[in-house]
């Protein structure tokens, strides 16, 4: 598997902690350079390693042109051995893909604000529709055969809290245009439990999903997280989100969780795992590939891998790493204690949960040797399902599933 | 140095109200001295303990001994010691002034006399003292050093006119001060050849040495290999070292005769062979009696002190034992809690001393500490006749067998300028004052006198006295004796099970208010649970108040890909070491803060 991290945007979201910035073109050629240069330099890292599936994430990697991702593509084919039926994602903001030139938001010389009026006219419109459908096509002729469009929600006072660049109806067109392009694996993420979001207005950002033709292959539900250094951390530090911003209580959070399983299994989709829920077939190959601990090669700026046991983290400086991109890495070896701990918490967090033979298969002794206690008494609490030849969370135990999971970490 | 002439010695110490700068002139004495460099000087070199020194108090009693060349050409030995200034601490000065021949009393030329300069002068002339006073801060703009010099006279009725008029902190009028000593304050007696006589007024345990005794020699001499009887412990050791005071560190000398102040060291290892108080004596020349001694102090306020992690309890135990050295008044008796397991019963002198020997066990001895809620001594009067001094509200016994309780009163005297007056009587009134009078001082400032109950006090009446009069008033107690009282002891039930660590008595009219705040604090105290834990105070089990933990719903991280599996990892690590933080009370987790918290009911106020 390799990841390759695109750390840029348009604009800092107002709830993302995520490493990326808001960076002018030239900076992105030169970075795509040096992805390419690291691209080459780590190829015999991942040998004898088939590359089953590549996810390009963000940041913004949309903001990339269809160029710039072929050339990547191009590398990276050159590099490493790629599956025929890899599975090779892209994620994509809505209204970042307007033109084959210039996303939209990015200033062009000696454009004035009545010029970027007229371009929102009902003409340019129609000629922005045709160029997104170009640009996308751009991307799955390079090699783009799954798209992952960050809508979040379908209700602009959502979208303009969250600090996103697009209203429901720039999403539209988007998400049109790639289905125009000939994208037949489309997934959309969602976030809930939004400062002053309702259970009704959540309600509603999931029918406007569902009523899309076609409905996603995919969705990602995100429960908000307030983290450290976000614009949001800040607000909820100054008092902002009260009154009408309200952030949801853990029970009204947990109501449009729980709303959200039910209608999305009505709806033909399954869970399968804490925030995804995919229609048969469609889970994304990735991402699934991070819960069951394969092994991965993150390319870019501060990305991650796991190889051999060691969980690698890269260089987080752009500038350092735009100079060298084989600098600044950090290495980080796992004993067996830690593999077995994240063989438990990872593969926790998916609905098909973790199953005795394969825990047998790669330590070498049974699983309930070291958790048999712990099992039993989740079980008793309702967290945890024992199914004999495995073990699950509860759709109580999904809700707390950092409970059940900090008890399955081992002593020193 | 083994000739020292008894008529150029001084032993003395500074009295002062806290804050009108005892520490910092005693750091002159010693720099002006000529014993240290200014480059020596160490802020307050007296304050040594980490402790004192970030609290800005004098905690314990430190000596130190300077040679001064006066003004008619000889030389002669300071001993200072100093003493605390806490209205907590009355029996470390007292300890103090015993050593001495005469006190320097500091007063503030702002503020003028405040409550504790009065107890202290009183202590001292208690004592026999010469008392002679000092004038300090004459450099700030709000002093009046002519009508403070008129107070003392008045108020306290020594002769002040001829006071020093002195910055301690700017380094002025200091040499007179040193002449002052000189002269005001009167040489020791004893007889150097007589049988040996001294007192202890402090000991300190040290790893190589042993017990390291402070002692004033009042007759004879002691030197190394002398024979040593510790009169009212009736140890008997071989003395190892003696010597003298230097700043912060111990120096041998040959031997030390009556009037010098000095330590002994016998290689005693058991800490309870010392105490203070005590007479040393030769073994085979010993005195006809032993010295009066002090009257020991009784604990004031009591609490359970808990190890955190049971299995320290037995470095819990030997930390107090180290500190109950040099802190007689430190009181611990072992004791088991149902919620806490095993630990101690402890005394203190006030909810400040509690504080520093919390804090001392935590930093010097590395302990981590459950501590529950101070409460005072309660007399019990049973209906069989039989009284029991109640210092664990768990023992209360059964409501039927009360006949009635008594609790500790005391005499309050606050001194506060006149426009406080109204609030600070409110706040007396609040906390069950009963009022005795005012006395005005001057045009501007009355002393009010109170009775107040002392378990109404132990909390933060300090805090709220300093609130109400932005910091002017001043307050000085004494215990005046029991009173029969209307009190009931105030059960905390977490999940319908009761925990004896969080009952505390109170009195019949405030128990509804103190219930439902104890309540909501724990209720911000306590974690979510899987399950909804109700909290209740109750009297004699009557509920009076309820607050709800409810279940925890969402305990989840929504995105965990291939660069959050680290992070994701050391957050659960956290949060299991957090559990191992708590306290497991039936299937509840209560964090060890949690037993505090009765402490903070008033903070919101």
């Amino acid at each position: 598997m390799l990841y390759l991290h695109v750390p840029f945007c348009v604009r800092k979201c107002n709830y993302c902690d995520f490493l990326s910035a808001v960076h002018p073109e030239e900076r992105r050629e030169r970075y795509v350079e040096a992805l390419c240069a690291e691209i080459r330099a780590r190829g015999k890292e991942y040998s004898g390693r088939t590359v089953t599936s590549i996810f390009f994430g963000g940041g913004t990697p949309s903001l990339l042109l269809p160029a710039q991702i072929s050339g990547i593509m191009d590398v990276i084919r050159e590099t490493f051995p790629v599956a025929s039926d890899a599975e090779v994602t892209m994620e994509c903001n809505p209204g970042t893909v307007k033109s084959t030139e210039k996303p939209e938001g990015e200033s062009r010389q000696g454009n004035s604000d009545s010029e970027k009026k007229q371009e929102s006219s009902k003409g340019e419109e129609l000629r922005g529709n045709m160029a997104e459908e170009e640009r996308l096509a751009g991307y799955l002729k390079a090699g783009i055969n799954r798209l992952s469009i960050g809508l979040q929600s379908a209700n602009d006072e959502e979208l303009k809290l969250l600090g996103r660049i697009h209203d429901y109806e720039a999403f539209l067109r988007t998400y049109q245009a790639a289905r125009a392009a000939g994208f037949s694996n489309v997934s959309v993420d969602l976030m809930n439990a939004l400062p002053g979001q309702t259970l009704d207005s959540w309600k509603e950002t999931l029918e406007k999903v569902l009523a899309l033709k076609p409905v996603p292959e995919h969705l990602s539900v995100y429960s908000l997280i307030l983290e450290e250094g976000t614009r949001f951390f800040t607000w909820d530090g100054e008092g902002k989100f009260t009154g009408k911003l309200q952030i949801p209580s853990e029970e009204l959070d947990r109501e449009m969780y729980a709303h959200t399983g039910k209608r999305l299994r009505e709806a033909g989709f399954e869970q399968y795992e804490i925030s995804n829920y995919a229609r048969e077939g469609r889970e994304c190959r990735h991402n699934y590939g991070y819960w069951i601990r394969k092994e991965y090669l993150g390319l870019g700026l501060g990305a991650a891998s796991l190889l051999d046991e060691i969980r690698y983290s890269n260089e987080t400086d752009l500038e350092k790493y735009l100079k060298d991109p084989l600098s600044g890495r950090t290495a980080q070896s796992l004993g067996r204690k830690e593999q077995m701990e994240e063989f438990l918490f990872l593969g926790l967090r998916t609905c098909r949960g973790v199953k005795r033979k394969e825990f047998l298969e790669c330590f070498g002794e049974p699983l309930d040797q070291y958790w048999q206690a712990v099992i039993e008494k989740n079980v008793a609490d309702g967290l945890l399902l024992d199914e004999g030849e495995g073990i699950r969370l509860t759709a109580r135990g999904m809700d707390l599933s950092n409970y059940v999971s900090a008890q399955f970490l081992l002593e020193e | 140095m083994s000739q020292i002439d008894q008529s150029k010695i001084r032993n003395f110490c500074i009295v002062a109200h806290i804050d009108h700068g005892k520490s910092t002139l005693a750091d002159r004495i010693i720099e002006q001295t000529g014993l240290l460099t200014s480059r020596e000087m160490q802020a307050q070199v007296l304050d040594n303990m980490e402790l004192e020194r970030e609290r800005g108090i004098t905690i314990k009693a430190q000596a130190v001994r300077t040679v001064y060349k006066a003004k008619d050409g000889e030389e002669y030995i300071f001993n200072l010691i100093d003493t605390p200034g806490h209205v907590d601490f009355n029996y470390e000065v007292s300890r103090s002034l015993a050593a001495c021949d005469g006190a320097i009393l500091v007063v503030d030329a702002a503020q003028g006399i405040e409550a504790q300069t009065l107890a202290n002068v009183y202590l001292a002339l208690d004592h026999d003292l010469d008392v002679f006073p000092v004038i300090n801060k004459i450099d700030l703009p709000s002093a009046e050093p002519q009508r403070v010099i008129e107070e003392i006279e008045d108020v306290i009725g020594i002769e002040a006119q001829d006071a020093p008029l002195i910055s301690a902190k700017n380094g002025i009028g200091i040499e007179e001060v040193l002449e002052q000593i000189v002269h005001k304050i009167p040489a020791p007696k004893g007889s150097a050849s007589a049988p040996l006589k001294a007192l202890i007024f402090d000991c300190v345990y040290d790893s190589y040495k042993g017990v390291i005794v402070f002692c004033r020699i009042m007759e004879g001499t002691v030197k190394k290999g002398t024979e040593v009887l510790m009169m009212a412990t009736g140890a008997k050791e071989e003395v190892v070292e003696v010597g003298y005071f230097g700043a912060g560190q111990f120096i041998p000398c040959e031997e030390l005769s009556a009037g010098m102040v000095g330590y002994i060291t016998a290689s005693i290892k058991n800490v309870k062979d010392t105490a203070v108080g005590d007479t040393v004596t030769d073994a085979k020349n010993p005195c006809a009696e032993p010295l009066p001694g002090y009257k020991k102090v009784l604990s004031m306020v009591y609490c359970g002190i808990y190890p955190a992690d049971g299995a320290k309890y037995p470095d819990l135990r030997d930390a107090l034992e180290k500190l109950q050295l040099n802190d007689a008044s430190l009181f611990y008796e072992p004791e088991t809690s149902i919620a806490l397991g095993f630990g101690f019963r402890c005394g203190f002198l006030g909810l400040l001393h509690l504080e520093i020997i919390q804090e001392r066990l935590e930093r010097e001895y590395n302990l981590d500490l459950v501590t529950t809620a101070p409460g005072v001594v309660y007399k019990v009067h049973k209906t069989n006749g039989e009284c029991i001094e109640l210092t664990n509200p768990s023992n209360l016994p059964d409501p039927s067998e009360i006949d009635y309780m008594e609790e500790p009163i005391v005499s309050a005297e606050i001194m506060v300028t006149s426009e406080f007056i109204g609030s600070i009587m409110t706040l007396c009134q609040e906390r069950r004052g009963r009022y005795l009078g005012t006395e005005y001082i001057e045009g501007t400032r009355a002393l009010l006198k109170y009775e107040l109950p002392l378990n109404e006090i132990i909390y933060d009446f300090f805090d709220a006295l300093k609130s109400r009069s932005r910091g002017y008033a001043s307050f000085d107690y004494d215990i005046k004796g029991y009173e029969q009282s209307k009190l009931v002891k105030l059960d905390i039930l977490i999940n319908k099970e009761e925990v004896d660590a969080l009952s505390f008595i109170v009195h019949a009219d405030s128990a509804y208010e103190r219930g439902r705040k104890m309540c909501e604090k724990l209720k911000d105290e306590i974690p979510r649970h899987l399950f909804e834990i109700p909290i209740q105070a109750a009297v004699g089990g009557k509920v009076i108040a309820r607050e709800t933990v409810r279940a925890m719903r969402k305990d989840v991280l929504a995105k965990c890909y291939g660069g959050d599996i680290t992070r994701k990892k050391k957050l659960l690590e956290k949060q299991k070491e957090g559990k191992k933080r708590m306290r497991q009370i039936g299937n509840v987790e209560i964090p060890q803060k949690a037993f505090m918290s009765v402490l903070k009911l008033d903070d919101r106020d």
